[in-house]
């Protein structure tokens, strides 16, 4: 499938690219950013604003994320980076490719082995831990926006915890669709305060930033605006008494690794609309089928699997 | 002997002007539960400037304003803090705007629109929520099966009373109310004024209209306070002041009323 990526194995510090400082961002720019960090930590969920830079990629492609990560990345940091759970997609490719260049720090596919994990739109399957950081890229922090345009009162609503019209949203949802048909960006009380945008992951993702281990950051390029939920916090997703919250569910496994527990993307295989299901959180599915292949051999195999380890193997 | 009753709010000597200038001076008022206290006068007068001051939505300049809150605790409305304020708005007040779309939110249906102050107190159980807003359809006259269109596919007056649906559904106090027939035709301003008319006795509230409107006013109003040029010129019984007019100006007021 897709060539296999040099920086991945480990490039050594000294390969980092001439002429740029560690990460890209000069070291101004980095304190900045971890100033907004150390505020956006302590109050969890709360919108921080910081001088966005611009960065060599267009806004709405993770400039929000890409910049924390250089505001924490160190030397001795292994770095993952995902797009929609797959490592091997463009932006996750690029952005991975990208700090390699710029900080020779390690890079790595294996959620596991991660200190830094930048997300678009997931949280990966395998539980994090206490190690490790999650870097989010939002593309639009204030869960209020379309329904009260006013910045200003966007924030008055934040300061005096008036919530109500976030409400309207989930009303307006099971009016028009029977249900809560909010899949993705579902809005979540942070520590029981701050009403926060968790940027588009599914829903399905939401109970996983609750109480979760590692330390989440969520950066906004374009808006300027930096949040966080630290170790071991509270993330309420809101609902209704009679329309309480729930997660996707499938009817189908994953064709590749069989999982019933992860995530599943819907793909169209041919012209016949045959469809195939399999995890999008792709380090899991290739652990999962790892482990398979160890304990049954190469049997019962589909052949993306066995294409995907040949690929690998060689 | 008679039992003393608390004025709801007790405003005294609010000004607000404008660079020195034209809104609204020295005005002072009790008004009582259960009354409606009508606000009278042409463009210009200061009217809207008052309301806005009272409904604490622009800031006076000077003066005390004085609220009655249901635990029995006066208020003092200018010194009191935003998050206070908006409480007390949410819970114990509605304000009806002159033109519909301003007090509605027009990108949600109708019944989120009635349902929204409810939601703002607290209210998180869908089923009980839209139970409350088609009933509060119903008693505005409204088509309950309409419920989940936007605000949009309404006529004006049906808007109207979308909005005074959604300002009352909270079971407030006081209502503020600016022009609220304004805009509307004959007929329909009519239906109204008669709802409005039940609405107000049969909840007991407390309410705030301005008008420029005299027929308003003779139907709603307990009370009447006639401004020009900002300043309260007369006021007392509707009545009163209509019947028997002792200020030049509300003299030509009653009687510049077109005879049908």
């Amino acid at each position: 499938m897709n060539a296999p990526d040099p920086q991945l194995d480990g490039a050594p510090f000294d390969r980092a690219a001439e002429g740029y400082n560690f990460a890209y961002l000069d070291e101004q720019t980095k304190r900045m950013i971890r100033r907004s960090l150390l505020k956006a930590v302590a109050v969890p969920g709360y919108q921080v604003p910081f001088a966005s830079r611009e960065m060599p990629l267009p806004f709405g492609w993770g400039t929000g994320g890409i910049q924390v990560t250089a505001a924490i990345i160190g030397r001795d940091d292994t770095l993952k980076v995902i797009d929609q759970g797959s490592d091997e997609t463009t932006n996750a490719v690029n952005i991975r490719r990208f700090f390699a260049r710029t900080t020779g720090v390690k890079t790595t596919r294996r959620t596991s082995e991660a200190t830094i994990v930048q997300t678009r739109h997931r949280i990966p399957e395998t539980p994090l831990t206490d190690k490790q950081i999650l870097v989010y890229q939002v593309p639009m922090p204030e869960p209020l926006f379309r329904l009260e345009p006013r910045t200003a009162e966007t924030k008055k609503l934040h300061a005096l915890a008036d919530y109500g019209l976030i409400s309207v949203k989930l009303y307006e949802d099971i009016v028009h669709h029977g249900g809560i048909a909010t899949t993705y960006d579902y809005p979540v009380i942070v520590n029981e305060r701050y009403l926060t945008s968790p940027s588009p992951i599914p829903k399905f993702d939401n109970p996983k930033m609750h109480m979760n281990a590692a330390l989440q950051l969520f950066g906004a390029g374009r808006e300027r605006r930096i949040h966080a939920i630290p170790p071991y916090t509270r993330v309420r997703s809101l609902d209704f008494d009679d329309h309480p919250f729930e997660i996707q569910r499938w009817e189908h496994a994953c064709a590749l690794c069989g999982s019933r527990e992860s995530f599943l993307d819907e793909m169209i295989v041919d012209d016949e609309g045959t469809r195939m299901f399999v995890c999008s959180d792709s380090d899991y599915c290739h652990d999962r089928r790892e482990q398979q292949t160890g304990d049954a051999g190469e049997s019962g195999e589909p052949d993306v699997a066995v294409k995907r380890a040949e690929g690998e193997s060689a | 002997m008679t039992t003393r009753i608390t004025p709801l709010m007790s405003a005294r000597a609010i000004t607000k002007q404008y660079g020195g200038r034209n809104g609204c001076r020295n005005v002072s008022f009790d008004l009582y539960p259960g009354e409606v206290l009508c606000i009278v006068g042409e463009s210009g007068s200061g009217k809207t400037t008052l309301l806005n001051t009272l409904a604490l939505r622009t800031e006076a300049d000077s003066g005390a304003l004085h609220y009655h809150a249901t635990h029995g605790e006066m208020l003092d409305l200018l010194a009191m803090s935003e998050p206070r304020r908006r409480l007390l708005m949410r819970t114990e007040w509605g304000f009806v705007q002159q033109n519909p779309r301003d007090g509605l939110r027009s990108g949600v249906s109708a019944g989120a629109n009635i349902g929204e102050p409810l939601m703002a107190a607290g209210a998180r159980h869908y089923g009980q929520i839209r139970a409350t807003a088609t009933q509060w359809m119903e008693r505005v006259e409204l088509d309950a099966t309409r419920i989940d269109e936007f605000p949009a596919a309404f006529s004006g007056g049906m808007q109207q009373r979308l909005q005074i649906a959604r300002n009352l559904v909270t079971g407030p106090r006081l209502v503020f109310m600016d022009e609220p027939t304004a805009g509307l035709d004959v007929s329909v301003q009519a239906r109204l004024l008669d709802l409005l008319r039940t609405l107000t006795s049969t909840l007991h509230l407390s309410v705030l209209i301005v008008t420029h409107d005299i027929g308003v006013a003779r139907l709603l109003a307990h009370r009447l306070m006639v401004m020009q040029g900002g300043e309260v010129v007369e006021s007392g019984l509707t009545d009163q002041v209509l019947d028997d007019p002792q200020h030049p100006y509300t003299q030509t007021l009653v009687s510049s009323v077109l005879p049908v």
